[in-house]
């Protein structure tokens, strides 16, 4: 009896949450067949979104990994003074509503501030234009790799890498063969878990990019236009492929997560 | 060996040690600049601006700032959507981990993995879909949009999993004979969840219920559509912040950015305090 209203309750507040509002703009996007999805999605300025969208977002996979990499190693197989700190500024981005991470952004590299000044006089523009929309994509998933990496990293342990030197390996070469293989999923589930995140990035970008239309217009800024333009259809298809992705990148993320238990 | 003389970052057996001493660069050198300098330039410097540009005009300039009425309107709203939000997710969070956890019924792993979406959704498609069960067209003909309630569905929506997926795991480790012993000793299902479940799963319920207060003061993209940002009615501070930013008051902008920032400091701290305690009585 107990179990039956839990389980009621649960499943109500989830359907009426979640499951319906999914469900109806599924439907609404396909309600009069695929045709329509497919004009809306098609149209130049939905591509032309989709294509800066994607350029953020490997950018911003590129500079995460990178850095994620580098990040973890050093949190994770070095003892140094300031290792704390280095942990909670890595932390930090959790903390920022992404509108402060836009902000925070203009405030430095702006064409009135010092440093977007003088990078404007070299040609080098960032705010309103795509560098500004990767620097603030990077910042919003900086933590991601980093904190699936970390405790991976701890488990596995040294002693692999330690028996790979004392044969006589070269660092370049036991991260290669010895780590890289050790936490290869971990680091594909990370890299979805940013990339994921930089494709749906909203705020952040809409700060930064001005929302040029045609030049810094991600997706997520053409769902936002499509809808206040009164165009539900293109917003609904435009946030439909964008659920998608959002469901593709869960399921590998579901099937990548119960590897790393196995292994 | 002294801390810093690590040669790659990663650990070394004594053996290497001569190796290491002709090369006069580190790579641990290397890769630390790299890091703080990619940190300091995306992260660190930004954020500091963000608080040198809201004492631009002194401290009596910030005051002035953020005790605009709107500014101040936004602020209250937000804090008290998130506080109401938290509560919800908290005892909501709870049931659903609960239900995932000890029910057994057909679909059970959709619905685990579904509590995900929140998280991998793009926060205004968030909006959008709200705005299909909620919105003006809705089809139970519940119009919300443009009022407070319907900034909570946005932030209830956003902040759903964070107590679900920090309960869910402290629930499966829980050892039930416990439990079975307080029933056998005659006690009623709810009393034995309020004195021998209850007290196990208080750090794991806090610990989602701080992030999901910490996550819903910043929050933007799922509000945006729904609430209409309304200021005084229905405007968020994150969406007061955009707009001043939009209207050319950086240093109003920034000035309720540095509250929004302390706030989540401190709601983040005080979640690694009860992350400690938790870990000390555990």
């Amino acid at each position: 009896m107990g179990k039956w209203a839990t389980r009621a309750i649960a499943l109500a507040y989830l359907a009426f949450l979640l499951i319906v509002p999914v469900g109806i703009v599924f439907y609404r996007t396909f309600k009069d067949g695929f045709a329509p999805f497919w004009d809306a999605i098609t149209t130049p300025g939905a591509e032309h979104a989709f294509r800066v969208t994607v350029e953020v977002a490997v950018f911003t996979v590129i500079g995460n990994t990178v850095f994620g990499l580098i990040a973890a190693l050093l949190i994770a197989r070095c003892r140094f003074p300031g290792r704390w700190m280095l942990n909670a500024f890595i932390d930090l981005p959790l903390a920022v509503s992404p509108v402060v991470v836009g902000l925070a952004l203009i405030l430095v590299y702006g064409r009135f501030e010092p440093i977007g000044r003088f990078l404007d006089s070299h040609g080098i523009k960032v705010i309103f234009s795509l560098p500004g929309m990767v620097l603030a994509t990077i910042f919003v998933s900086l933590p991601l790799l980093v904190r699936v990496l970390v405790p991976i990293l701890e488990e596995i342990g040294t002693e692999q890498e330690q028996a790979a030197y004392t044969l006589g390996a070269s660092g370049v070469q036991t991260f290669r063969r010895v780590t890289l293989p050790a936490i290869r999923w971990a680091l594909a589930y990370g890299i979805v878990l940013t990339l994921a995140r930089a494709l749906g990035e909203f705020g952040a970008i809409a700060v930064v990019s001005g929302g040029l239309v045609g030049k810094t217009q991600t997706l997520t800024l053409y769902v936002q236009q499509e809808f206040q333009n009164f165009d539900p259809v293109g917003a609904y298809a435009a946030a439909f492929l964008l659920a998608l992705l959002a469901i593709v990148a869960l399921i590998v993320i579901n099937v990548v997560r119960p590897k790393e238990h196995r292994s | 060996m002294t801390h810093l003389d690590l040669d790659l970052p990663i650990a070394r057996p004594p053996a290497a040690e001569s190796r290491r001493a002709r090369r006069p660069v580190s790579s641990f050198g290397l890769g630390l600049g790299f890091v703080m300098i990619y940190l300091s330039l995306i992260v660190l410097i930004p954020l500091g601006a963000v608080v040198f540009r809201a004492n631009h005009d002194g401290l009596s300039g910030f005051w002035h700032q953020i005790t605009r009425p709107d500014a101040l309107a936004s602020l209250r709203l937000t804090l008290a959507a998130a506080a109401i939000v938290s509560l919800v997710n908290a005892v909501m969070g709870t049931l659903i981990a609960w239900v995932l956890v000890r029910d057994k019924f057909p679909g059970q792993r959709v619905i685990d993995a579904l509590i995900d979406l929140p998280f991998a959704l793009p926060t205004i498609v968030a909006g959008l879909v709200l705005l299909a069960l909620y919105g003006p067209s809705s089809a139970i003909h519940l119009n919300f949009a443009y009022t407070r309630p319907a900034v909570l569905l946005a932030l209830l929506f956003v902040t759903l999993p964070f107590v679900v997926r920090s309960v869910q795991p402290v629930l499966m480790e829980l050892d039930q004979q416990m439990e079975e012993a307080a029933k056998s000793l005659g006690a009623s299902p709810i009393t034995t969840f309020r004195r021998v479940v209850l007290p196990n799963l208080v750090p794991a319920i806090l610990a989602g219920t701080a992030l999901s207060f910490a996550r819903a003061i910043s929050e933007f993209g799922s509000t945006v559509l729904i609430s209409g940002n309304l200021p005084f009615k229905t405007e968020v501070a994150a969406v007061h912040i955009f707009g001043q930013i939009e209207s050319d008051n950086p240093t109003g902008a920034a000035a309720l950015s540095t509250v929004l920032l302390i706030v989540a400091l401190l709601v983040l701290i005080a979640f690694t305090l009860v992350q400690r305690w938790s870990a000390r009585r555990g």
